[in-house]
């Protein structure tokens, strides 16, 4: 078998050593070593999204990073952003606002708005929408993804202003 | 007073799993499992000459390697066709693991089981195949042309040709005032879902059961083929569908070589293994679907109203034929839309190419149909000169006419007739909507600054809820938890949270007592599957009947425990009481208890039921003759057809004049799935269809080059849309519900799709005056047919405007 590497990691708070082949991909790691499983592989070459995590509170693909590389860092995984009991502002509002269908890309929607939201607090419709655009889903047309990173950001800051307020005008 | 669940916008109960990463799709399953990879043709078309594997015998992690001469009996025999046909005369179809030949890039020829993935494809990267090359029939006019053949015994590349005719067509088409022809062509396209297609399978040996998991969108027909193939009993094999990452189509094909594979080798190694197709793979193995070639001739009176309709296409159906032609028959008979033309005949060959096979994806030969049918209207209304809007409307079928016989026979072998529909409601809603009537306006005033809009409009009409059938097993616990399961599949609909909103006012219980389970068919054996817009209908309905039958028996138990009528009773939040004594009561749960006579008294609530509580009748049986132990209510909803939606959509898009950009302003949909169970999923499939629209009229397609490479293979090259490139939508609902089914449901998964090249076509042409006839349109081609436009090879259209600004 190839030669392993020792890998420090914390993960959502939580230390963790593993030995890994240099080649083991970050997302790999994440999901079958660390079992963390909410972090998704839709294309594997960094397009779609659906595995960004952050990594020492910046979104990035897991898909395009080896574990190794990870040695030292502070990783956050959509397992981080909330649980069912205790969900956090970007998970409410995907929820409030049918923000997901098949639910496999939300993950790195997710961890992509809450690194975006701690930066803009208040996006205008048009700027959410640039914001996640980085990221593909199939299921939902994004309309109400765009929705949800108002309503979470209405969350976040505490006022409990209906979503609809900012809503998208057509062009 | 119980809250009506029904109608209500209910938020997702499977939401809270899906966002904290508590979902589980296939390749979250089987942490310790065998993972398998493949050697696939790189070629589109060739012999397969010599298989040597030496080299990767060594690889570390190695288990298995298979070619088909190691596969046994029918595990090595061709794969079924699934749905034969009469007019399907030549189907063909692959086998799990190629033999002698492969027909397409992507075609599966060795098997490996390793450790892990890693080691998998290791050892499938050493594996050497010689081929020896045959001519690829890539594209329909290739196919048609017959020149070279994908199989050498399908004279044509023909597998199937079909001819209906509705009136004598010729003799309207002589007698026509007008006359226009059109040539029409769309490319193709593919449902792309996130998440791909992925087999898990576990042996237990000890008990001689297989258990697979598939992200498929059919649990039972892929229990009954792996069955079948691996020579297993049916009651050996259990197929579960976890979480599913979206579908779109692609995951009814089956059973895929890789669901026979991996249990077999799961069997033979006894060892849990595990496939996950990675996005080259479902580019190149899954499906693909929309390409086709038509021939429309159309026959109209001076007022637009179409007198005779012939319609000839040439469908791609790809290298095999497994699922049939269900793709071109729903072409040939949707794309009547809304409409009735005097007169229709309609005839397509079904032809072969080494590309990858043709399955339905969402829309599913429906938005090429409307595409025809609606390019249609807009020649007619441009010859004419009459209002685009007007010739439709002159051409609907009006709801007195409902139910309409169109005199075809449809997709499920029943004929073509239409439930119900108000067309010429939904257009005064469209029009209303995108502001029809203004638009002349606003664009005499886009104009004055430099700026190119155009006007499109898209109508269609889709059969949804076909049969046989789907069913619902209701159990209710002791403690009023109520158990729904239903066999079809979920791949984000919020199938949990639908079935529970209708399962918890026919019962009268809180929503959050109610849990759903689909796909599995250790809970409901009997299923067919979700595809075209069905489940909302089919299981919708079963799920309704079920719980009838355990309401009714609820009411029994408790009418005999509180010695009244059970007439007299009534349920509300999962309490019965009599109406008007509201004193006189028992929870859902303690019927439950009463239900099923008990020896022994685990808890509490068993005490009950023990024989020695209460009094009893000693001439009577503790279960009475036609009584059986339990609160449950089983039922099945079997239609005699399809129920058929309908909508409109508008959109407004902007050409820039000298780059050719195209940018959709604004996107208007008028949806009629019936009664809606939660207009918010409803809202949410129209979006995404609406996405997939946009995304097949502008982005999307499958480039293959001559000798069949698919060159745009990954999600860098295939132009999925992000959210930068979808429109808002602007949504208005009308509900005609259907008289077909209990709960007047049609479906809606598809709609939102169907229309969008039609509309987008119908829009630029209005934009660029000039005739838009092939889908998908990028802006690069929208260039050069600017340039052959002003070289007068493109005509006109009639009512052109000052679009020639620069």
């Amino acid at each position: 078998m190839s030669e392993l590497f020792p890998v420090s990691v914390s993960v959502n708070g939580v230390a963790h050593g593993a030995s890994v082949p240099a080649r083991r991909l970050l997302s790999d790691f994440l999901r079958h070593d660390l079992r963390l499983t909410g972090t998704h592989v839709g294309c594997e070459h960094g397009v779609c999204g659906a595995c960004t995590v952050l990594l020492d509170g910046a979104p990035v693909r897991s898909c395009l990073m080896f574990a190794v590389q990870a040695a030292g860092h502070e990783i956050t995984t959509v397992e981080g952003c909330g649980t069912i009991e205790a969900m956090g502002p970007v998970q409410q509002a995907l929820t409030e606002s049918h923000g997901l269908q098949c639910g496999f890309c939300t993950p790195g929607f997710i961890t992509t708005i809450t690194a975006y939201l701690r930066e803009n607090p208040e996006p205008t419709a048009e700027e959410a929408r640039e914001a996640i655009s980085g990221n593909l889903c199939r299921c939902t047309g994004y309309q109400n993804i765009v929705k949800s990173v108002l309503r979470a950001a209405e969350i976040i800051r505490g006022t409990d202003a209906e979503a609809g307020d900012r809503q998208e005008a057509p062009a | 007073m119980t809250t009506r669940q029904f109608g209500a916008p209910v938020q997702r109960r499977e939401d809270p799993r899906l966002v904290t990463g508590n979902g589980r799709y296939l390749d979250d399953l089987g942490h310790t499992a065998y993972e398998a990879a493949f050697v696939r043709s790189p070629h589109a078309h060739a012999r397969i000459v010599d298989i040597d594997v030496t080299e990767a015998l060594d690889t570390p992690g190695l288990v298995g390697i298979w070619t088909h001469e190691d596969l046994e009996g029918p595990v090595g025999e061709h794969l079924p066709v699934l749905i034969p046909h009469p007019a399907l005369i030549a189907p063909r179809t692959g086998r799990a693991l190629a033999k002698d030949e492969v027909n397409h890039v992507g075609e599966a020829i060795v098997f490996v089981v390793a450790e892990d993935r890693y080691a998998a494809e290791d050892a499938a990267a050493k594996i050497r195949v010689d081929y020896e090359f045959l001519p690829a029939v890539v594209g329909v006019e290739k196919s048609r042309a017959a020149t070279e053949l994908v199989h050498d015994d399908v004279p044509g590349n023909v597998s199937a040709h079909l001819l209906q005719e509705v009136g004598d067509l010729d003799a309207a088409m002589a007698g026509a005032p007008h006359r226009l022809s059109l040539d029409l062509s769309i490319e193709r396209s593919a449902s792309i879902p996130m998440e791909g297609k992925g087999v898990y399978a576990k042996w237990d040996s000890d008990a001689e059961h297989l258990t697979l998991w598939s992200s498929t969108q059919t649990s039972t027909g892929v229990r009954a083929a792996v069955a079948t193939r691996l020579g297993l009993p049916l009651a050996k094999v259990d197929c579960i569908t976890p979480d599913v990452g979206g579908g779109f189509g692609s995951k009814i094909m089956h059973p895929w070589p890789e669901e026979v594979l991996v249990p077999w080798a799961a069997m033979i190694l006894g060892h849990d293994v595990k496939w996950t197709e990675d996005r080259r793979e479902h580019f190149i193995s899954s499906t693909h679907e929309r390409g086709q070639l038509q021939q429309v001739e159309v026959g109209f009176d001076d007022e637009g109203r179409v007198l005779a309709l012939d319609v000839k296409f040439w469908h791609d159906n790809g290298a095999y034929t497994p699922y049939g032609i269900i793709v071109p028959i729903i072409t040939a008979t949707q794309l009547l839309g809304p409409y009735k033309p005097g007169t229709y005949r309609v005839e397509f060959w079904s032809l072969y190419t080494n590309t990858v096979l043709v399955t339905p994806y969402r829309g599913a030969g429906r938005p090429q149909g409307v595409f025809a049918m609606e390019r249609t209207m807009d020649a007619i209304a441009d010859h004419l000169g009459i209002d685009r809007a007007e010739v439709r409307s002159r051409n609907f079928i009006l709801p007195e006419e409902m139910p309409y016989d169109h005199g075809l026979m449809f997709q499920d072998g029943r004929p073509l007739k239409y439930d119900s529909g108000d067309f010429p409601a939904s257009l005064a809603k469209l029009k209303a909507l995108v502001g029809w009537d203004d638009f002349a306006a606003y664009r005499e005033e886009a104009e004055k600054h430099g700026r190119r809009v155009g006007l499109g409009i898209g109508c269609y009409v889709e059969g949804t809820g076909v049969g046989p059938y789907e069913g619902a097993h209701i159990v209710i616990e002791t403690s009023g938890r109520v158990n729904v399961a239903t066999g079809l599949t979920t791949q984000g609909q919020g199938h949990q949270t639908a079935f529970a909103q209708i399962v918890a006012d026919e019962l009268g219980v809180p929503l959050e007592s109610v849990h759903v389970t689909t796909g599995d068919t250790r809970k409901m054996a009997y299923a067919v599957g979700t595809f075209a817009s069905r489940a909302a209908v089919m299981s919708g309905n079963a799920v309704a009947l079920a719980a009838r039958n355990a309401r009714a028996k609820a009411l029994k138990i408790a009418a005999d425990a509180l010695e009244v009528s059970a007439d007299d009773l009534e349920i509300e939040d999962g309490v019965i009481s009599v109406t008007g004594a509201p004193d006189t009561r028992m929870d859902i749960g303690m019927t439950a208890v009463l239900s099923n006579p008990l020896r022994y008294a685990f808890d509490e609530a068993a005490k009950a039921a023990t024989q020695f509580a209460g009094t009893f009748d000693p001439d009577k049986p503790p279960v009475a003759d036609d009584e059986e132990p339990g609160l449950e209510g089983k039922d099945f909803y079997s239609p005699t057809q399809a129920t058929f939606a309908n909508g409109m959509h508008a959109a407004v898009v902007e050409t820039d004049p000298v780059t050719a950009e195209i940018r959709i302003l604004r996107y208007c949909v008028i949806h009629d799935c019936g009664t809606m169970i939660n207009p918010m999923i409803v809202e949410g499939q129209v979006h995404g269809g609406v996405a997939q629209g946009v995304g097949g009229a502008l982005y999307e397609r499958m480039v293959y080059d001559e000798s069949g490479q698919l060159l745009n293979a990954s999600f860098m090259d295939f132009l999925m849309p992000y959210a930068s490139e979808v429109p808002h939508v602007e949504t208005d609902h009308l509900e005609t519900p259907s008289p077909l089914n209990p709960l007047g449901i049609k479906g809606a998964g598809e709609a939102g799709t169907i229309p969008g090249s039609a509309v987008i076509a119908s829009a630029i042409e209005d934009a660029e005056g000039f005739p838009i006839t092939r889908m998908p349109i990028s802006p690069v081609e929208l260039w050069e047919l600017r340039q052959r436009h002003e070289r007068g090879e493109i005509p006109s259209l009639r009512r052109a405007h000052s679009t020639t600004t620069e």
